[in-house]
C-alpha cells in the first residue's frame, strides 16, 4: 500500500475525534497487557528467555548469509523453490508468475504482513486473480477496503456493529432479516462463508513466523486454523516471507515459539502452530503439489551492521502496540502505513524512507513500556532517538523546532547561564501557577497544551534544592 | 546482470563488512546445527515423572478447552468414541486416519459406529486421528502427516478427536522434535510434510476480542489418552 505516514497529525486529530474507534481501542488498552501479565507470571524462565532469544536472534543475524543458503538448500532437498526477492516489485511477480504458471483464479490467504507491505492483493486483482483473505479480522478489512490497523488483529479498531454492516454489504446471498448480533453469529458467518473458498482455492498464500534453517521449513503460528486450511487444500503453498525470519534450528524456534504467544495474546501458546516442509509426499493423501517460498529483502539487510540492525529480531508479537500510550490514544491506521505502534515508528522510517514517515519517531513519549514488553529485548527508544538526530542532522525537522533547540543547546552548555535561567523560570511558573497548580495554556507552547496542561512547578530548580541540601548537609 | 540472490547475500556482507563466512566459522556453525542443542527449556514440565507429567498435559489441554477422556485400554477406544459423539449430540459417523494402530483397535463391538477411512472430505463432520505425542508443557498434541495421516482431518471436520497413548505424553517441544527425528532417520521420504503443533480448538479473539471457539477449524477437540503403557513408542519415562 501507499504509505500516508506524512500525513501522521491530521490523522491523529481524525483519530481521537473517532468514537467508535476510541470504543474499539478501549477494550485493546485493558485486555492485551493485562493476559500477557497473567502468562509470564506463570512462566519464571520468561526473563531468562527473552535473553536467550535476543542471542539465537543476533547469532542468526550475524551469520544470516549462512543460513539463508542453508535453508535455501534444505528446502530444494524437500522439494521446494525459493525466490529471492530483492524489492516489494520482485516478490509480486514472483507470487503472479507463479499464480499463472497454473492458471490460478481463485487464491486464499493466511494472515501476512510481508504480503501487506508488498500490497500483494491490489496486484493479484489487478492481474485478474481474485485474493481471498480467511483470518477473520482480515477478512473484516477486506470487505471494507481498508488496511490493518494492528499487526495481528487487523480489525480492532472496530466494534461489531461495523463487522455485521460489512457482511449484510458483501454477502447479499444470505436472508436481508437474519440477525448479526454478537460475535457468534459473526465469526460464523464467516465461516459459512469462507468454507467454499478455502475448497475453491488453486493457490494459498501464507506468511512465515519462522524459517527454519536447519529442516527448510515454514512456521506459521494461528488460532483461527485458517492458514492450515490454506495450505493444505490448494495445490500450491506459496510462503511470503521477509528473510529476517531465518532461525538455525527446531530448537531455537521452540525458545522463540514460547516468547511468542505470551508476548502477543497472552496465550501459553497459540492454538495452531504448523511446520511446512516442502510439498506432499509420494503416498500423500493430502497436501499441495507445490511449495514456493518468496524471501524478501525490502530494504532490510541495509539494517545489517548500523544502529537499525536490532529491530530485525523483531518477532511481530505487537506487545510493543499493545502497551504503548500513543498507539492506544490513536490507533493504527493513524501510523499511516502497514506497521504501526513502536516497531512501526521504527521499521517504517527504515522502509519508505524518513522523509515520508519522520513524524513517527517523533511520535512517543519515550516512556519506555515498548522495550520492556519486547520479547527479544529491541531498544526501540533508542532508535526512535536515532530517527530523530538523524532527521535533526538531514536538517527535515521544522526550522522554528531546530532554531529552538539550537538555542536551548547554546544556553544549556553554559551552566553560568543556564541555572540562574531555569531557577528565574521555575520560581516565576510556581508564583504564577500557585492557585490551580497547572497552566491551561503557555504562551509558544499552544500546541502541546492543547490537548493537556502543563503542572505548575514547586518554585524551585532542582539545581538550586540540590545545592541547597549539600550545603546544609556541610562539607564531608 | 546479477540475480536478487547474488545480490541479497552481496548486500548482507557488505553491511556486515566482512566477505563470506570463513571456513573455520562454517565448521562451528554446521557444528552448532549438528548438535541441536537446547536452550532453557521451562522446569515447569522438564522435572516431573511420567505421572505427573500426564497430568500436567491433562490439565494445560483442559484449560484451553479440549476436552479429555482416560481410558485403561486400548479395548474401551470405542466405547468412549461413542459415548463422546452421543453426549455432544453428534451423528455416530466418522473419518479415521487409515494408520495401523487406529485399525488395531476393536471396532468391531461397535457396528453402529460408521467408519471412513482416509483424508477428510468437505461433509465431514467428526475425525479421528492418531498423533506423534502430546507436549505436557502447554498441553500441546503433536501430528505428522504421511500416507497415513492426512492433515485435512486435523482441519475440515468440525469435530477432531485424538488418540494418545500415555507413553507419547512428552514434557516439551524439543523432546518432539527429537521424536520426529528419530522416525525419519534413514527413510526415504524422511521429514514430513507438516508437523501440526495443535493447542486448544479453532479460536479468533478477531471481533471486540471475545474468544470464539471453531472459527476455520474444529470447534470440538476430544483427546482420549490410553492409560496403557505402549511398548517401543515415545520416551522413556521420568
Amino acid at each position: 500500500m501507499e504509505p500516508t505516514s506524512h500525513l501522521f497529525p491530521a490523522n491523529v486529530r481524525a483519530g481521537l475525534a473517532d468514537p467508535v474507534l476510541q470504543r474499539a481501542l478501549g477494550l485493546a488498552r485493558t485486555g492485551f497487557p493485562l493476559r500477557r501479565q497473567q502468562a509470564i507470571e506463570r512462566l519464571p524462565e520468561f526473563e531468562d528467555l527473552r535473553e536467550e532469544g535476543r542471542r539465537i536472534k543476533d547469532h542468526t543475524l550475524a551469520h544470516l548469509d549462512f543460513y539463508l543458503e542453508l535453508y535455501e538448500k534444505n528446502v530444494v532437498a524437500s522439494g521446494g523453490t525459493v525466490h529471492w526477492a530483492r524489492t516489494a516489485e520482485e516478490a509480486r511477480e514472483a507470487v503472479l508468475g507463479i499464480c499463472r504458471s497454473v492458471g490460478a483464479r481463485i487464491v486464499t490467504k493466511g494472515k501476512s504482513m510481508v504480503a501487506e507491505e508488498i500490497a500483494l492483493n491490489e496486484h493479484l486483482e489487478k492481474n485478474g486473480i481474485t485474493p481471498v483473505e480467511t483470518d477473520l479480522g482480515e477478512y473484516i478489512i477486506q470487505l471494507r477496503h481498508e488496511p490493518p490497523s494492528h499487526i495481528i488483529a487487523p480489525a480492532i479498531h472496530l466494534m461489531k456493529e461495523q463487522v455485521a454492516d460489512a457482511f449484510r454489504a458483501a454477502h447479499t446471498e444470505l436472508d436481508p432479516e437474519r440477525a448479526l448480533v454478537d460475535p457468534r453469529a459473526l465469526c460464523d458467518e464467516a465461516r459459512t462463508v469462507l468454507r467454499p473458498q478455502f475448497l475453491a482455492a488453486d493457490v494459498g498464500i501464507t506468511g512465515a513466523n519462522f524459517l527454519v534453517a536447519e529442516t527448510g521449513s515454514s512456521i506459521i503460528v494461528t488460532n483461527e486454523g485458517n492458514g492450515d486450511l490454506t495450505q493444505t487444500l490448494p495445490r500450491v503453498h506459496i510462503v511470503v516471507a521477509s528473510l529476517e525470519k531465518i532461525v538455525p534450528t527446531l530448537e531455537d524456534a521452540a525458545t522463540l515459539l514460547r516468547l511468542l504467544a505470551r508476548s502477543a495474546t497472552g496465550q501459553e501458546f497459540s492454538s495452531y502452530t504448523t511446520l511446512s516442509t516442502g510439498p506432499r509426499r509420494p503416498g500423500d493423501l493430502d497436501g499441495p503439489d507445490q511449495y514456493h517460498v518468496v524471501l524478501l529483502d525490502n530494504g532490510r539487510t541495509a539494517l545489517l551492521g548500523g544502529e537499525f540492525q536490532d529491530m530485525l529480531r523483531c518477532l511481530r508479537c505487537a506487545a510493543c502496540l499493545n502497551h504503548c500510550p500513543v498507539y492506544a490514544a490513536v490507533g493504527g491506521h493513524a501510523y499511516g502505513w502497514v506497521y504501526p505502534g513502536p516497531m512501526g515508528a521504527v521499521l517504517t522510517p527504515a522502509l519508505v524512507g524518513l522523509h515520508e514517515a519522520g513524524h513517527l519517531p517523533n511520535a512517543s513519549t519515550f516512556c519506555g513500556r515498548c522495550e520492556s514488553v519486547c520479547p527479544v529485548k529491541i531498544p526501540l527508544p533508542k532508535m526512535m532517538r536515532s530517527w530523530r538526530e538523524r532527521e535533526f542532522a538531514q536538517r527535515m525537522s521544522p526550522v522554528a523546532y531546530r532554531s529552538g533547540v539550537r538555542l536551548w543547546a547554546w544556553v544549556a552548555m553554559r551552566p553560568a547561564l543556564y541555572h540562574p535561567m531555569v531557577e528565574m523560570k521555575a520560581r516565576l511558573l510556581g508564583w504564577l501557577g500557585k492557585t490551580h497548580g497547572r497552566f491551561r495554556s503557555m504562551p509558544l507552547a499552544g500546541g502541546w497544551t492543547l490537548g493537556r496542561d502543563m503542572p505548575a512547578p514547586e518554585g524551585r530548580s532542582f539545581h538550586s534544592l540540590w545545592a541547597e541540601r549539600r550545603r546544609a548537609r556541610g562539607p564531608r | 546482470m546479477t540475480t536478487a540472490r547474488e545480490d541479497i547475500l552481496a548486500g548482507i556482507r557488505r553491511a556486515l563488512r566482512r566477505g563470506p563466512v570463513p571456513a573455520e566459522a562454517v565448521s562451528g556453525l554446521v557444528d552448532r546445527i549438528a548438535a541441536h542443542r537446547r536452550n532453557l527449556i521451562p522446569a515447569r514440565a522438564a522435572g516431573l515423572d511420567r505421572a505427573a507429567r500426564i497430568d500436567l498435559f491433562v490439565a494445560m489441554a483442559e484449560e484451553v478447552q479440549t476436552t479429555v477422556a482416560r481410558v485403561a485400554a486400548t479395548e474401551a477406544i470405542p466405547a468412549e468414541v461413542a459415548r463422546y459423539l452421543a453426549a455432544e449430540n453428534l451423528p455416530a459417523e466418522l473419518v479415521m486416519a487409515p494408520d495401523p494402530g487406529l485399525a488395531a483397535i476393536p471396532w468391531e463391538g461397535r457396528p453402529l459406529l460408521t467408519i471412513r477411512r482416509g483424508r477428510a472430505e468437505p461433509g465431514d463432520a467428526v475425525s479421528l486421528t492418531p498423533c506423534l505425542a502430546g507436549i505436557a508443557e502447554t498441553g500441546t498434541l503433536m501430528l505428522v502427516s504421511g500416507a497415513q495421516t492426512p492433515t485435512t482431518l486435523n482441519f475440515l471436520p468440525d469435530t477432531h478427536i485424538v488418540v494418545v497413548r500415555a507413553g507419547q505424553v512428552v514434557a516439551s517441544y524439543e523432546d518432539g522434535w527429537d521424536l520426529v527425528r528419530a522416525r525419519s532417520a534413514g527413510s526415504e521420504d524422511a521429514w514430513p510434510r507438516t508437523i501440526n503443533l495443535i493447542t486448544g480448538p479453532s479460536r479468533t479473539g478477531d471481533i471486540e476480542q471475545r474468544i470464539q471457539l471453531g472459527a476455520h477449524g474444529p470447534r470440538r477437540l476430544h483427546i482420549v489418552l490410553v492409560d496403557e503403557p505402549k511398548a517401543g513408542n515415545g520416551p522413556p519415562a521420568g
